[in-house]
């Protein structure tokens, strides 16, 4: 299969050989379970015959910076416009950002990348139309407009939840002790309201890191970025399935483990859940 | 303050809500240093709402659309639900210490051994000095003493209290209610005092107003009004207070 | 919010004359439903509205900008774009709507059967749930779809298997809460069967809040079967879809920008349209 139609037995014959199939099924099974536990690895790969662990490993960095810096620009902008949208409650803005999600809803994520590189990149030339640059700042510039692209699709349910929780905040009692206090409203909006409501806005976030890690692998496609979404795209025209069954393992070891910070650091945030000292 | 100006005045003061609908219409009161009022009425009179009017903190959505509340001095607040009157995610002590430091302009440091202080006078356990406590982890009764003491931090010339016992187990409610009274002659504070339980506003005010669907239909002494109520709604409400009828039956011979 | 929900099977079998007027006073009902009715009409009457075939090549009128003769200009094989687009909307609406039975269905049922049984039922349907959560939704979606073939089959197998979790979460937990309410534990000390509850008194409870995801749901399908589409691993060419149509125009982003932004627009037009009638409905079966 893997070989094309017009392949000769031989060469099928040590091809199996070579991919372990000659051996009995059990065995294979367990040989695999062994690879992935020991080595954190799914088998070589059949078309670049390395490990694909290693293949995986390769291209990890661009993907990880790509949503760690998607992630931040997510969280600032969404905090930002919340913020606004929540002091100034029913104003234009408000209006806006209420009506954003319905909006975007139905953007495809890697459209709104073309249209970034159609505006920024191609018109204005701010920033690079594809490839992920050399050394430090060179690559953060050139991955700037698809990390913008990542975080679009992540901002409008983040902004929504955290408005939300703020206008909730905003109107209850304990805030109204504070003002009442004569704390200032900047202090108060700072270090109360935003905090209480950043909770479920982590939570959130911690949910979605999924459907973000999917976006960012089809964001790569449209700027040509050699991360893992490329590398899955390739491996998938190639049949290559050791690599895909890898690139599923670590993405969906990468969601539990973000899961779990999440849960940690919500733990952290609130003292509530420490239980009775 | 001895020569007994109205700590806060209020002249037909007028509520409604964005869409006109009145809540509060034409409540006239006034209230001298030192002296303490209740306003008593069901709830929905708009007892709370002419409250939060005095210190500025209507909720959203609600207006004053005529009237005037003339003010001398500061101004502070204790609320209904002490629990949710303190942010969950910070702790109590520092609350405090914050409340003193933006009010009373002084260091961070002095603001905690201020608040700490405090603690003391409101008879507030010591564990509170040495350990960060939130407060979940306090009873309704400590924290509504931590909401007192925030108030008193603002040094008050005038405390606004917001039906303080209705949510705390009865045993507490006395306590609270000798605190804010013994206080009340130690540091002079006027006292405006909202319930709907006419046995305790009796017990705490020497005024009293009466307030049904958002005006005032009775104002007066406190013992005259009750010795001689002229509203029926005043009699309602004073023939709602349960006896205790087996201790008045014992009495009897 | 749940405690109402009897009152409100109550109200809706009343007056049609009523809930008519309902919907008048909703602003967004109303709109998404005028925009979608706008959609459907354009994508069922494309042979009428459009001058050209999708497929018509005209090789001596290549990637020609908008004019009167082709509003929306030609791509690189010469064929009339606006022709293309409603024409693709045939084709992603059709797969939208087919794609979206099965999961709705299979997700409702088994999240009620979750919420309503407990225990092992519970565990075994959120063990699958939460399984599939740890997985990229665009990876799987990628995945499934290329090994079950890419094209319309493959699409509907996708979904089939992916689908259902949404719904399956979302009636799971509203049938968990209205389970402990008094009167379907009522029902249950009359004695009736389980599954008579389940259809007759849970469905029609979890219905509306179903519904309402599965407005937002078919959006999140239609950019899923586009993005499919735009790798590749979609609806085949030359059948007209957007993510296609999306794809051949980026080489040509820098010149002919309209080639890629007009599909996308399409997209964006219908997941509006899709959200304001999920709004909308929300409004509506929302308490009072």
């Amino acid at each position: 299969m893997i070989l094309g139609e017009y392949a000769t037995l031989e060469a099928i014959e040590s091809m199996r050989r070579k991919l372990g199939l000659d051996l009995p099924l059990g065995e294979q099974f367990v040989r695999f379970l062994r690879n992935i536990v020991v080595h954190g690895d799914t088998g070589s790969s059949i078309i670049y015959e390395t490990s694909s662990r290693d293949l995986i490993l390769d291209r990890a960095p661009v993907t990880l910076l790509l949503v760690g810096m998607a992630c931040l620009l997510a969280i600032l902008l969404a905090l930002l416009l919340a913020i606004l949208a929540a002091t100034h409650k029913d104003g234009p803005l408000d209006h806006l950002i209420r009506i954003l999600p319905a909006v975007t809803l139905g953007m495809p994520v890697f459209w709104v990348g073309l249209l970034l590189i159609m505006i920024f990149g191609v018109q204005l030339r701010w920033f690079p139309v594809g490839g992920a640059g050399e050394g430090g700042l060179d690559r953060i510039y050139s991955l700037t407009l698809p990390a913008i692209t990542v975080a679009f699709s992540q901002i409008p349910s983040l902004v929504r939840s955290l408005r939300a929780q703020m206008l909730e905040v905003l109107e209850s009692d304990f805030v109204v002790t504070l003002k009442a206090a004569g704390i200032p409203g900047r202090v108060i909006l700072v270090k109360h309201v935003l905090r209480n409501s950043a909770l479920p806005a982590l939570m959130l976030l911690g949910v979605n890191t999924a459907y973000l890690i999917g976006g960012t692998l089809v964001v790569e496609q449209a700027f040509g970025l050699k991360g893992i979404g490329s590398l899955l795209f390739s491996a998938i025209s190639n049949r290559d399935f050791p690599v895909i069954q890898g690139i599923a393992l670590y993405c969906a070891f990468f969601v539990v483990v973000i899961g779990l910070l999440v849960e940690i650091a919500s733990g952290y945030l609130d003292p509530r859940t420490k239980g009775e000292p | 303050m001895k020569d007994r100006n109205p700590v806060v005045e209020l002249d037909g003061l007028t509520l409604a809500t964005r869409s006109r609908q009145p809540l509060v219409s034409g409540v006239s009161f006034r209230v001298e240093a030192g002296a303490s009022l209740g306003l008593v009425g069901e709830s929905g009179s708009g007892k709370s709402l002419t409250l939060r009017s005095i210190i500025g903190l209507l909720p959203s959505g609600v207006q004053r659309v005529g009237g005037q509340i003339r003010r001398s001095g500061s101004c502070a607040m204790i609320f209904q639900d002490p629990i949710r009157a303190l942010d969950p995610l910070c702790p109590v002590v520092g609350q405090l210490a914050e409340v003193v430091y933006y009010r009373q302009r002084v260091s961070r440091k002095a603001a905690r051994s201020i608040a700490l202080e405090l603690l003391e006078m409101l008879g507030l356990p010591d564990s509170l000095r040495t350990k960060d406590r939130y407060p979940h982890q306090l009873s309704g009764g400590q924290c509504q003493r931590i909401v007192i003491a925030m108030a008193l931090a603002c040094k008050p010339d005038l405390l606004l209290c917001d039906e303080p016992t209705t949510a705390l187990d009865v045993t507490v409610q006395r306590q609270i209610l000798d605190l804010i009274a013994r206080l009340q002659k130690e540091l002079g504070y006027a006292v405006v005092f909202v319930t709907h339980n006419l046995a305790v506003a009796s017990s705490m005010c020497s005024e009293l107003c009466v307030m049904k669907e958002g005006r005032i239909v009775e104002q007066g002494d406190t013992l005259q009004l009750l010795r001689d109520p002229q509203h029926s709604y005043t009699r309602m409400l004073m023939n709602s207070v349960l006896p205790l009828p087996e201790l008045e039956r014992r009495a009897d011979p | 919010m749940s405690s109402a929900q009897p009152e409100l099977r109550i109200r809706r079998a009343s007056k049609l004359e009523r809930s008519l007027k309902r919907i008048w006073s909703l602003p967004s009902l109303l709109w998404g439903c005028i925009l979608l009715a706008i959609l459907i009409a354009v994508a069922l009457l494309a042979p009428i509205i459009s001058p050209y075939h999708p497929s018509e090549q005209n090789m001596a009128a290549i990637l020609q900008p908008p004019s009167s003769e082709h509003w929306l200009g030609t791509d690189q094989l010469g064929r009339d774009l606006f022709a293309r687009l409603i024409y693709a909307a045939r084709t992603d609406l059709k797969i939208m709507a087919l794609a979206e039975i099965v999961p709705f269905c299979v997700g409702v049922f088994l999240g009620m059967v979750a919420g309503y049984y407990g225990k092992w039922a519970d565990a075994l349907i959120t063990l699958a749930t939460d399984t599939f959560i740890a997985f990229p939704f665009y990876l799987i979606v990628i995945i499934v779809a290329f090994v079950s073939g890419a094209g319309e089959k493959g699409i509907y197998i996708t979904f089939m298997l992916v689908g259902w979790i949404v719904y399956a979460r979302v009636v799971r937990g509203l049938s968990a809460s209205l389970r402990k309410q008094e009167w379907i534990a009522a029902a249950r000390t009359l004695g009736l069967p389980n599954i008579k509850i389940i259809l007759r008194h849970l469905l029609p409870n979890v219905l509306p809040q179903a519904v309402v995801v599965l407005m937002t749901d078919m959006a999140v399908l239609l950019v899923a079967i586009v993005t499919l589409g735009y790798l590749g691993i979609g609806i085949a060419p030359p059948t007209p879809d957007w993510g296609t149509m999306i794809s051949e125009g980026q080489p040509f982003i820098s010149t002919k920008w309209w080639l890629s932004a007009a599909p996308g627009f399409a997209v964006v037009y219908a997941g509006i349209a899709l959200s304001l009638i999920g709004d909308g409905l929300a409004d509506l079966w929302r308490r009072k």
